[in-house]
């Protein structure tokens, strides 16, 4: 199970390409019917360079930096037992398709609730763009029921 | 698209166009897995769910989110939204119908910018809340 010594420890960390199909793909799949997020004339005409990536799916594309599984083993976490308990995003700048994002993320703390009966294990990650600005921080949190 | 939102036009105790999906499905959840790339397999799996003591697979809460998402951007458009804070209060099960609702709580200054705070629901057909939570905006 996880404990206090995991705060800090790197988890993981790598770049993912944007890609526009990605971003079509997961309009399409959450029912977004403004042309911005699938339609590359209308995204121009708001002025945008390309796709934009919608606030949400930088949880998605950090997904593909490591592995749920692996992940978990590093949490000592139980993938029948855990839910999404929290989930924030800081903005910094725009992302789009075309980019190349890098995501690090860390242990940001570890605590339990009632006795232990619920283990919350928070994630910090940090999301630049391949010239090194600043894009986003995440914050997510998992909870785990041991009861 | 929409049209940026100035501090002219927002004031506290204003709500957002509220959002309302069609019920959770089956298929909602297997296109949301492969899109998002959340191949969790409680969310797609109902052998998997029932060894995991649920009765039934049930949504990704991130599909919620994406849905709380989708109603601030319909609002205002992206570019101005600087922070999004949910909490998972609640399973949304197949069958369910999300509705996203929000409304202004305060406007300030921040950053160099006048900028609004927005909590966000989103509730099933029953009123049930499933996510709670909080936006920032920046204003024109």
């Amino acid at each position: 199970m996880a404990d206090k010594s995991l705060i800090g420890r790197v988890l993981n960390h790598g770049k993912v390409d944007v890609e526009k199909g990605r971003l079509r793909f997961f309009a399409k799949a959450t029912g977004q019917a403004d042309p911005v997020y699938s339609d590359e004339a209308a995204a121009r005409d708001a002025g945008h360079p390309a796709l934009p990536v919608p606030p949400t799916f930088l949880m998605c594309l950090n997904s593909e930096v490591g592995s749920l599984l692996d992940t978990l083993n590093t949490l000592r976490l139980d993938l029948g037992r855990i839910l999404h308990a929290e989930q924030a995003f800081d903005y910094h700048r725009a992302a789009y398709a075309g980019d190349t994002l890098s995501f690090e993320t860390k242990v940001a703390d570890v605590y339990e609730k009632k006795g232990g009966a619920l283990l919350f294990v928070v994630n910090q990650t940090r999301v630049t763009n391949q010239r090194g600005e600043h894009v986003a921080d995440l914050r997510s949190t998992i909870v785990q029921r041991n009861a | 698209m929409n049209k940026s939102l100035s501090h002219a036009d927002v004031k506290v105790g204003d709500t957002l166009p509220a959002l309302t999906l069609p019920a959770i499905g089956r298929t909602t959840l297997a296109l949301y897995a492969g899109a998002s790339g959340d191949h969790n397999p409680i969310h797609i799996d109902i052998d998997f769910a029932r060894r995991s003591r649920m009765p039934d697979v049930f949504a990704h809460g991130m599909l919620s989110a994406a849905y709380v998402a989708r109603a601030l951007t319909d609002w205002a458009p992206q570019r101005q939204l600087r922070s999004l804070a949910l909490r998972f209060t609640g399973i949304t099960h197949l069958g369910h119908r999300p509705t996203c609702s929000g409304r202004v709580t305060e406007t300030f200054e921040a950053g160099g910018e006048r900028r609004a705070r927005v909590e966000l629901r989103c509730a099933n057909q029953y009123g049930e809340d499933k996510i709670v939570g909080e936006a920032v905006l920046a204003l024109d």
